[in-house]
């Protein structure tokens, strides 16, 4: 378990999972969860490279630790739209949010 | 002096246009009223021309001139400029007077009519370019003014223009007015080429270098002009119709002026005629006056009559002209001047009162101008019989009056032109002493139809009443300066035309040669004149026509005499019948002759105006069936063609096709391609990442 192909398979693999759940979930949430899954498995690789990849310094884990911030701040702010649309619209299948459609 | 001459002379020259000008202008408010300044201006005119008169004719003032550079360059000079002679002051007097007289009585005559104003305005008009012809001292001037005065001519025949007549008439006189203006233009034109000036007094001293020919030919060119406007043989055809104008207008200018501006003209241009080309104007005179003698005998229109007789006395004027006795001729212009006016005036005022009885019948059938309506009027307008009368005793020659005067001594120039050249030259005083036969037979003939006998109509005859003052009066005036004691004074023996008429234009010895003038040979001023030919000698042709005297005088008495008598013995005295004589005349040839006006507007409808007209419509022809139709129309069907064919092109291909084609494509593909823009963002990531995904392949590839 000491090398960097194994993680960037568990890291591929989040990624693969992350997007599916992007592209075939239409419940906004699962979205959402499937974008931290994307996140999660980037971070993972951040990890994995700066372990690995020869670096002296922390940069992937301060990478790291941004991204999970940037999440956390980014699923308040999806949360929160997502409260209003089913406020708005009464659910949260992406699919019926289509007023901007031309 | 000389100034106040001058300022005076541009007076009476711009003072009409200004009537004119102000009467087109205000005319329209004055209405009714507009006489006023036309009247007042007219008599301005009257006394300024008077003053001019006194001062050259009574007190014996030299002439006076005065010009401005109208055109200069190097090469040429042309000024414009006034010449008062004796000749210029009489005709001021003659034209200013009886155009006052005209106007005065106008305000009764067209009184009523809807264009009064204009009719007054025209009148200013017509003045203001005679006056112009009158002080001219350059042909080029008078040109300017001959035609302005054409102009008026015009519009005053045309005045009631809605008449047909009146409007053919207008465009008769002015069309041939026109054939004689221009050869006057190429024989002025002629004589500028040789001399390099227009200046009148100048061109006698200087075409001495000329070809007789080519002299003969421009004198003979210029006196077109004068055949136009003197209603000369072959020109005259106008004169009668010009008689559609109103009846004051007639006897302003188709009888007393601007008919004897071709008369004044001639005169001026006397000096520089040759001998041919006098003997030809003489022959075209006597022409005139015989032809349109013979013509006026069968005329029924009192106004037609007047026209002939007037035609017949110009005639006269250029015959006395042409043989010399150029005094005789401008004596006779201003006698004529006075008693064709008269006469005129007073046809006009049996018009009138035609007119107006019949008015009263509510006939609007009967020809109010027509002899055979009238008759016995000599009670019933016992003021216009009188002045009719007594002009009639003048221009038929009967002593005591001006006409004999003057026509004796055209007709004492006659025969002395043929006891001078014996020969052909015969026709001359045959033709001049034939007409004042002729003359005084119509012209009785015209009085007895008119005044005397039974009443042809008795309806009307009753409601015929004499004409109010203002009609009157210049008929009183103008029979008065009928009698040849006012040419003669002081003396008043009536055979003598011994006076202050002849003095004036003869006399040399009074002038004082020291006030000479910069532009005038003040040694022959007034109308004597210098003939540029030393073998003409004037006053050898003055001391033949002196001898001639008696005998004319004799002649001329016995002539009018037996005219008179024939007259009246057909139409007063029925001692002949006029219905056998008629006949006689028929089958002689002769009446139709004369019925028909000597074939003369026929023969020009034969062969002028029908050959003309058949050219115009061949030409017409030629325009429209070759020329519009088949060429113009052929280019035009060409090109709806092309333009069908390119409509088509432009229709079927590049609309259809190309155009409508690229729309239907983009059309084609949006609709395959407008269900990848679903609006579903899954779906754009999924196409995203597959597009990734690719690319990675592909690099994967490479």
């Amino acid at each position: 378990m000491n090398d960097i192909q194994s993680y960037l398979a568990v890291a591929s693999i989040l990624f693969s999972l992350g997007v599916f759940t992007v592209i075939t979930r239409r419940n906004a949430i699962a979205i959402l969860m499937g974008i931290e899954l994307i996140l999660n498995a980037a971070n993972i690789n951040f990890i994995a490279f700066n372990r690995f990849g020869g670096m002296e310094r922390l940069d992937g884990h301060i990478f790291a630790i941004f991204v999970i911030v940037l999440a956390a701040a980014e699923a308040a702010v999806a949360l929160a739209i997502i409260i209003n649309l089913f406020k708005n619209i009464g659910t949260v299948d992406v699919d019926q949010a289509k007023e901007l459609r031309g | 002096m000389d100034n106040n001459l001058i300022i005076l002379s541009l007076f009476i020259l711009f003072l009409p246009l200004l009537s004119f000008i102000s009467l087109l202008i205000v005319g329209k408010r004055l209405g009714e009223k507009s006489h006023f300044i036309a009247l007042s201006i007219i008599g301005l005119t009257f006394i300024f021309s008077a003053y001019i008169f006194y001062n050259i004719i009574i007190k014996h003032y030299h002439p006076v001139s005065v010009s401005i550079d109208w055109i200069s360059s190097t090469s040429i000079n042309i000024p414009l400029g006034i010449y008062i002679d004796g000749v210029t002051s009489i005709m001021l007097c003659v034209v200013s007077l009886i155009s006052s007289l005209v106007h005065l009585y106008s305000t009764e005559y067209m009184k009523g009519d809807k264009r009064y104003t204009r009719y007054f305005a025209f009148l200013g008009l017509f003045t203001f370019s005679m006056n112009g012809i009158i002080l001219a001292d350059s042909l080029i001037m008078m040109y300017l003014f001959w035609e302005l005065v054409g102009l008026s001519s015009f519009l005053l025949i045309g005045f009631w223009f809605e008449k047909d007549s009146a409007a053919n008439a207008s465009k008769k006189a002015f069309l041939t007015n026109r054939v004689g203006d221009i050869g006057m233009f190429i024989g002025m034109m002629i004589i500028f080429y040789h001399t390099k000036t227009f200046q009148l007094h100048a061109i006698p001293g200087l075409v001495s270098d000329m070809s007789s020919e080519i002299l003969t030919c421009a004198g003979l060119l210029i006196f077109m002009g004068a055949v136009g406007k003197s209603a000369q043989f072959p020109l005259h055809i106008w004169l009668p119709d010009a008689m559609e104008g109103p009846t004051p207008v007639s006897a302003l200018i188709h009888a007393a002026t601007m008919v004897a501006a071709g008369v004044y003209m001639t005169i001026r241009i006397f000096a520089f005629l040759t001998v041919d080309a006098l003997a030809v104007i003489s022959v075209i005179g006597a022409i005139t006056a015989m032809m349109a003698a013979i013509i006026a005998i069968t005329r029924n229109d009192i106004k037609a009559v007047l026209a002939y007789s007037t035609i017949s006395q110009l005639g006269y004027m250029i015959m006395g002209l042409g043989v010399g006795a150029y005094v005789a001729g401008f004596f006779h212009l201003v006698t004529h001047a006075m008693f064709k006016a008269c006469l005129f005036l007073c046809s006009g005022s049996v018009i009138h009162a035609m007119h107006h009885s019949l008015h009263k019948l509510d006939d609007h059938d009967t020809n109010p101008q027509d002899m055979n309506n009238m008759g016995g009027l000599m009670y019933k307008m016992p003021i216009t019989f009188a002045c009719m009368l007594i002009a009639t005793f003048a221009i038929a020659g009967v002593p005591l009056f001006s006409g004999f005067l003057s026509k004796d001594a055209i007709l004492a120039g006659t025969l002395a032109y043929y006891h001078a050249h014996h020969g052909w030259t015969i026709i001359i005083p045959l033709a001049g002493f034939g007409a004042a036969l002729i003359t005084a037979f119509y012209m009785f003939r015209l009085i007895f139809l008119t005044f005397a006998g039974n009443p042809k109509n008795e309806k009307i005859h009753s409601n015929v009443h004499e004409s109010p003052k203002a009609m009157t009066t210049p008929l009183i005036i103008l029979s008065i300066l009928s009698f040849a004691f006012i040419f003669t004074l002081p003396n008043i023996n009536p055979l003598s035309d011994n006076g202050w008429f002849e003095h004036s234009l003869h006399e040399t010895k009074l002038v004082d040669t020291h006030h000479h003038n910069l532009n005038i040979n003040s040694e022959h001023p007034r109308l004597v004149i210098q003939h540029f030919d030393k073998n003409y000698n004037l006053n050898e042709v003055e001391h033949h026509i002196h001898d001639q005297h008696d005998q004319a005088m004799f002649l001329s008495l016995l002539v009018a005499f037996i005219g008179i008598l024939l007259s009246s013995l057909f139409y007063f005295f029925n001692k002949f019948s006029i219905e056998k004589a008629t006949y006689f005349m028929k089958k002689v040839g002769l009446f139709n002759l004369s019925r028909r006006k000597f074939y003369i507007d026929s023969i020009y409808n034969n062969i002028i105006y029908k050959p003309f007209l058949w050219f115009c419509s061949l030409a017409s022809r030629l325009d429209w069936n070759i020329y519009d139709q088949t060429f113009i129309d052929s280019i035009g069907r060409r090109t709806l063609d092309l333009s069908d064919r390119s409509v088509k092109a432009d229709y079927d291909w590049l609309d259809q096709k190309i155009v409508d084609g690229s729309a239907r494509l983009v059309e084609y593909f949006n609709n395959k391609l407008k269900h990848t823009q679903s609006g579903i963002i899954q779906n754009y990531l999924m196409a995203g990442i597959l597009g990734i995904v690719i690319i990675a392949l592909l690099f994967q590839q490479i």
